[in-house]
């Protein structure tokens, strides 16, 4: 449970007095929460955890764990669902 | 992709296998507290990879395992509830109560959800104001600031049909109560890399202190792991005890301010029943009484039923790192992932269910 999946944030901004993004894991993307990453902007590569990034990586490093989760059969329990899915 | 064809032919990781032989001259016992960590050992053999004098045991870092079985009950007692919805992290389904279990409990009828962010249970709140919303708030470190954003959420938008089912679990306190037991062998820990990404390590000072043990804060991969084993092995040769970071890419000493700030919030610190273990002094959290009209322990009545674990069961001394899954009678024969005895056999992350997926038939040949 305390897997985090690297993604590349799409884009970030203030909702609510909350901070939301948009982040992309391999081919698609999902609605993640940026409040534990305020320095991170579009571009950036966040380690998501149960739908909040809680720290920054480097690229190459991002898509190297991303690889490897994958390979590993990971990635589909720990991935945001898509929005509209009903939980 | 460079980094990964080099582990794909084991380059890497056979050169920190080899460099890991030549500096141990004496069996050293070494524990990985969190059970993703146990999950890649298993998957990729390091632990076969390594010198024969290096055991590796794994800890009770696998939330849904530890989670006390009065709270599986009081889940389901809530869920059982007509006005009731109960939205838990899918792990939770399947793990043994003391009678029943949630998936159960939902072919019963009852309104069991599962949801991937404790913001989807807030979602479902907003949707639903007709209906009162149990989310089964469980986890370690990692899991507990996402955990306090929902409740902190609830509270700011006056959310009255919200509440958390609390069980949250630390993992320094953990490790001090396995050192302070008569029966510990470990000699150093890898300590989880996703809980020190919140935290930081500067709680693992005082251990290291106390103890004269070293710990290694590692990641998740295959060369993560075996990076932190060299690093506490050329440690334990030299004589030494001290506090390192092999995960340096997500961890820094002081950890995720904000996400630790949530969590003074919301949270206060509280003794927590491990199972398996029992209870362990300030290895807890709950809500703050601020956030009472959150706290499902506060708003419905919960009879406190005790119940005790299957006889045939050793999790208690799996979890501790006393016993391995393949020690147990029941393992893969009476105990399986389909019909569990214990919760380490239900979760991913349980070390019965990574024996179970990638060594059961090694051991039955």
């Amino acid at each position: 449970m305390c897997l985090a999946i690297p993604g590349k944030v799409l884009m970030a901004e203030e909702q609510n007095g909350l901070r939301v993004g948009r982040v992309q894991f391999g081919g698609i993307v999902r609605s993640v929460r940026l409040d534990f990453v305020p320095e991170a902007g579009v571009g950036d590569y966040v380690m998501v955890h149960v739908g909040f990034a809680i720290s920054q990586v480097d690229e190459s490093e991002a898509e190297r764990t991303y690889e490897l989760l994958r390979e590993m059969g990971a990635l589909e329990a720990e991935l945001p669902p898509a929005e509209g899915s009903t939980p | 992709m460079k980094y990964l064809d080099e582990y794909r032919d084991g380059r890497i990781a056979r050169a920190l296998a080899a460099e890991t032989a030549g500096v141990t001259t004496r069996p050293w016992v070494l524990m990985e507290i969190c059970g993703g960590q146990t999950h890649t050992i298993m998957r990729y053999g390091l632990d076969e990879l390594l010198p024969s004098n290096i055991e590796l045991v794994h800890g009770p870092g696998c939330p849904v395992c530890v989670t006390p079985l009065e709270t599986i009950d009081k889940a389901i007692a809530l869920a059982l509830r007509p006005e009731v919805t109960l939205v838990s992290y899918g792990d939770m389904l399947r793990v043994p109560g003391s009678t029943s279990d949630l998936l159960r409990a939902k072919a019963q009828g009852a309104d069991v959800r599962i949801a991937y962010s404790p913001i989807e249970a807030v979602k479902i709140a907003k949707a639903n104001p007709d209906r009162k919303i149990v989310f089964l708030a469980i986890g370690f470190e990692t899991t507990a600031p996402a955990n306090a954003m929902a409740a902190w959420q609830a509270k700011r938008d006056g959310l009255k049909n919200f509440s958390m089912l609390v069980s949250h679990v630390l993992v320094p306190p953990a490790i001090r109560a396995l050192l302070a037991t008569r029966e510990n062998r470990v000699q150093g820990f890898i300590a989880p890399g996703h809980v020190c990404t919140v935290m930081g390590y500067q709680e693992y000072e005082s251990l290291v202190r106390d103890f004269a043990i070293p710990i290694v804060v590692g990641g998740f991969e295959p060369v993560d792991l075996l990076e932190a084993i060299l690093m506490l092995v050329r440690q334990l040769e030299r004589g030494e005890a001290c506090v390192e970071n092999q995960y340096v890419r997500s961890v820094s000493y002081q950890g995720n301010l904000p996400a630790q700030q949530i969590l003074k919030d919301v949270f206060e610190i509280a003794d927590q029943k491990w199972r398996g273990i029992g209870s362990i002094p300030h290895s807890g959290l709950r809500l703050r009484p601020e956030y009472a009209a959150h706290d499902a322990d506060r708003i419905y009545d919960l009879a406190l039923i005790t119940a005790d674990e299957p006889a045939e069961c050793i999790s208690a001394q799996v979890l501790q790192g006393l016993r391995k899954p393949t020690d147990c009678p029941a393992f893969a024969i009476r105990c399986t992932p389909e019909n569990p005895l214990g919760a380490p056999m239900v979760s991913a992350e349980g070390a019965c269910a990574a024996y179970y997926h990638y060594r059961r038939h090694a051991v039955a040949s």
